[in-house]
């Protein structure tokens, strides 16, 4: 797969999703599996933001909220909530909970913007902002989401 | 050839061979006369010498070569094995490990040549020869290649006319013209391809204008243990003689210059003879020191050429070698640069019989199974249950027998303990012994695989910091000699190790001092700390009692280390030690990590395992009968106060409405601690699988993982050394 961004460097897919009105893309290398929401065991003194641990096939996987990780309010589970399976590595994933998956879009450098230099909580997490006809997409910078500094702590 | 997928053959066998040496060679310290132990060494030198020789390792393998010359000699009773000599050879035996290390992590052996090592052997087989033989003296590196000399024992070639001609031609260009006598070992099974890839060898290298007996017939096997030609190149001698010797099974090769004046020299019968004498004095296969010192002087004269030659061209050829290989190789080396790592288990065929028993018995249950299924209604209540019982009963012999496939004797992981206590008794200038019990008690591979460094720092400290010198050892009326036990058994579910000596202990008011002067703890935390406390302080991060830092041990990266080791595999570490008396480190270890059994409860409405190897007893505790000390709940329990902890709490559980008039207890213990953990429901005992929670999730390690209840629910799994 990265051969294949090395060649195709101008084109990227995204997959759109949703939280609460706004719009997110996540680069689709990372995303291994999308899921329904299912029952979550929650783990004991993990930070705030995990809401626990599912099992997958035999593979226990921690789940974070991006709402919570966002500052934003906290999930309400509905028909269209998922949970996207994201692997930077091979042998660690991580659980995403969205509030809906929409599409997958291809963007080409041109229609990506670099994010201004914002400082709230969300923008550290972003990598660029894709346009749309029908809107804007902020992009996540995934590793970022998965691998932060509160994380290690 | 393509060698690489015998790598992990040959670097198991080479570990072996390497760990053979060593507890040999200590014995050969202690007894040097034991000609059991010297025939064991030369037959482990040898086999190394051929592996790596095979696997193309040159550096290796000469290293090996020159090492199993020395064995050769004190295995013909023509050298004693002396303090200085099996200092060297324990030398040698690391730079050996080196190569392996090397080897496992780039696939190359690296560009060490360990010449100091190699001259070390040289010199010690000089005087340990010595006065034998005034040949002997012949062997010395300065001395000059003795081509002259042995020129008139053997025979030479004639060139015909038009070879002549061609020579001289050569010559005249710049060429040297060599003629070289090609000796194969005795044992050798496949001398026409020995021979064909010396020749292949040297076309590389220049021409080969003549060769006797005839290519043809050195092709067919046509031929004693010697050929010899005449090549045109451009080459040096010692070149040519390296290239040829790096054949492996070539005894020794002669390159002289040709005669190239008229032919006139015939033949003299001394090669012949020298042939055929050293095979006598040599029972197996021979090195050619070997052959030289029984041959008598005249052959240790044609001897030591190509050795010292051979010698003086590895200080140049390593660096033409790298360079050479380094280009076409690399392309390989770089798709397979990852170590190899090495995953395999050696197991008892025993053992893979009784695992291919249980699936056979499996298959039979389930055919029993599915014939339930054809039979009527009634048939099926009964016998639906029996065979259900049957698999289970299966399903746990197989589950024991693919854990015992996985258990490896703890031996691997000791075994080289001797030798690092016989180092560092050196080293430090005391004098100690290593006792070890229980070698052969099992452990899983990957408990294995950890467990040897922690282990190795506990022994270094003892030698180190825990004996006292001979001299303070005598004064104090103790044994001369200091003592380290290293003691392993299998308690229960647990595997303990024990690291033991009988020196001076750990002094509490010392660790206490220097835990207040550093301000890991304050004035009044040392008042009520109890000394077991103390000494647990030890094991904080950078906390280090010895007064001079050595260099053994001592940097304050130690007992911290050994403990996070040591509780990642998910056991604990315990110190008992009596002043002047000696320490003992009590390491335990869970028998195996991926399956244990558990007793499932419930807190709240959440379900958790908790380790059954770690659950004292059960307690069913009136809620009257909690007292409190300092404002913490605890129960007396037959006589032990032990602290409560509500569970729910430290879960941060919403807890249940009411609180019952009975409390759950379960009681757990750490080493001699114990602790009752309060929980809401007992469900039941449980074999359950354990699994990682990932990384990401932060969950101040009072979580171990998480295992899969059979209705795919998580339950996660308590670590008790955490909590207690």
């Amino acid at each position: 797969m990265e051969e294949e961004n090395k060649t195709d460097e101008l084109e990227k897919q995204y997959i759109v999703v949703k939280l609460g009105s706004e719009q997110y893309g996540i680069d689709i290398q990372y995303v291994d599996n999308i899921v329904r929401m299912q029952r979550v065991t929650r783990v004991p003194k993990a930070q705030h933001y995990f809401k626990g641990v599912i099992n997958i096939r035999g593979e226990i996987i921690p789940v974070m909220s991006l709402r919570l990780k966002f500052g934003l309010e906290p999930d309400e589970f509905k028909n269209a909530t998922r949970i996207l399976i994201i692997k930077i590595e091979p042998q660690a994933a991580i659980g995403m909970i969205v509030d809906e998956v929409k599409e997958v879009i291809t963007l080409d450098e041109e229609s990506i913007d670099k994010v201004s230099g914002t400082n709230d909580e969300r923008s550290a997490y972003l990598s660029g902002v894709g346009k749309q006809p029908d809107g804007l997409v902020s992009l996540l910078n995934i590793p970022l989401v998965v691998i932060d500094k509160e994380n290690a702590g | 050839m393509d060698v690489s997928q015998y790598l992990e053959i040959f670097i198991d066998e080479t570990r072996e061979h390497l760990q053979n040496l060593n507890e040999q060679l200590l014995v050969l310290e202690k007894e040097p006369e034991n000609s059991d132990t010297i025939n064991e060494i030369f037959r482990a030198a040898h086999s190394l010498k051929g592996m790596a020789g095979t696997m193309g390792y040159k550096r290796m393998q000469r290293l090996t070569h020159d090492m199993e010359n020395v064995f050769s000699e004190i295995r013909n009773g023509k050298m004693k094995a002396g303090a200085a000599l099996v200092d060297v050879l324990f030398r040698g035996l690391d730079a050996l490990e080196n190569y392996l290390d090397n080897i496992i992590n780039t696939q190359d052996e690296g560009t060490e040549d360990n010449q100091d090592i190699i001259d070390g052997l040289q010199k010690l087989l000089e005087e340990g020869l010595g006065g034998e033989s005034d040949g002997e003296k012949e062997k010395q590196p300065e001395a000059p290649a003795p081509a002259a000399a042995s020129a008139k024992e053997r025979k030479h070639l004639v060139l015909a006319e038009h070879e002549l001609h061609a020579a001289n031609k050569a010559k005249s260009d710049g060429e040297n013209v060599f003629e070289i006598a090609v000796y194969i070992q005795e044992s050798c099974l496949l001398k026409a391809a020995r021979a064909f890839l010396v020749f292949k060898a040297l076309e590389d290298a220049g021409d080969i204008i003549k060769s006797v007996p005839e290519v043809q017939d050195i092709e067919d096997e046509k031929f004693d243990f010697e050929f010899s030609l005449v090549l045109l190149t451009k080459k040096t001698r010692p070149e040519i003689e390296q290239m040829i010797l790096n054949v492996s099974e070539i005894k020794e090769v002669l390159v002289e210059d040709a005669d190239l004046s008229a032919p006139s020299v015939e033949v003299t019968h001394t090669a012949q003879e020298q042939v055929t004498e050293a095979p006598a004095n040599n029972n197996k296969e021979s090195s050619e020191t070997e052959a030289a010192s029984s041959a008598g002087a005249a052959a240790t004269a044609v001897a030591p050429a190509p050795k010292e030659a051979a010698a003086q061209t590895v200080a140049a050829s390593p660096a033409k070698e790298t360079e050479t290989k380094k280009e076409p190789p690399k392309t390989t080396a770089k798709a397979n640069a990852k170590p190899v790592v090495n995953r395999s288990v050696r197991v008892d065929i025993e053992k893979l019989d009784d695992l291919m028993n249980l699936v056979s018995e499996l298959i039979i249950a389930k055919n029993g199974l599915t014939s339930i299924n054809d039979d009527s209604q009634t048939m099926r209540d009964g016998n639906f249950n029996e065979q259900i019982e049957y698999l289970e009963r299966i399903t746990t012999s197989l589950h024991q027998s693919v854990m015992k496939v996985r258990m490896v004797p703890i031996e691997s992981v000791v075994n080289r303990f001797p030798r690092m206590i016989r180092d560092l008794s050196k080293k430090l200038g005391k004098k100690m012994e290593l006792y070890m019990t229980g070698e052969d008690t099992e452990l899983d591979r990957t408990v294995i695989d950890e467990i040897g460094d922690p282990l190795m720092h506990l022994l270094r400290n003892a030698a180190d910091h825990g004996l006292e010198t001979n001299e303070e050892r005598v004064r104090l009326g103790k044994p001369e000699v200091g003592s380290i036990f290293l003691d392993a058994y299998q308690e229960g579910n647990n595997v303990v190790i024990e690291v033991r000596d009988d020196g001076a202990g750990i002094d509490v008011e010392k660790v206490k001092n220097k835990a207040l002067n550093k301000g890991t703890i304050t004035e009044e935390q040392a008042a009520i700390m109890s000394d077991k406390e103390i000494i647990d302080l030890l094991f904080r991060p950078s906390f280090s009692t010895a007064e001079v830092i050595s260099d053994v041990s001592g940097r304050g990266v130690g007992l911290d280390v050994v403990k996070t080791k040591i509780e990642t595999l998910g056991g604990s570490i315990e110190t008992k030690t009596a002043l002047g008396e000696g320490s003992n480190f009590i390491i335990r270890l869970p028998l195996t990590l991926a399956i244990i059994q558990a007793l499932m409860v419930e807190i709240g409405k959440e379900k958790y395992a908790i380790p059954l190897g770690s659950i004292v007893t059960l307690e069913d505790v009136p809620i009257s009968d909690v007292k409190y000390v300092r404002n913490k709940e605890v129960i007396n329990l037959r006589g032990s106060v032990i602290p409560l902890m509500r569970m729910a709490r430290v879960l941060d559980v919403e807890p249940v409405a009411e609180e019952p008039t009975n409390l759950t207890v379960i009681i757990v213990k750490k080493g001699d601690k114990q602790a009752g953990l309060i929980v809401d429901n007992l469900i039941g005992q449980l074999d359950i699988v354990i699994k990682s929670i990932g990384k990401y999730i932060n969950n101040s390690k009072m979580i171990s993982g998480a295992t899969i209840l059979g209705d795919g629910e998580i339950a996660l799994i308590l670590d008790v050394n955490v909590l207690v």
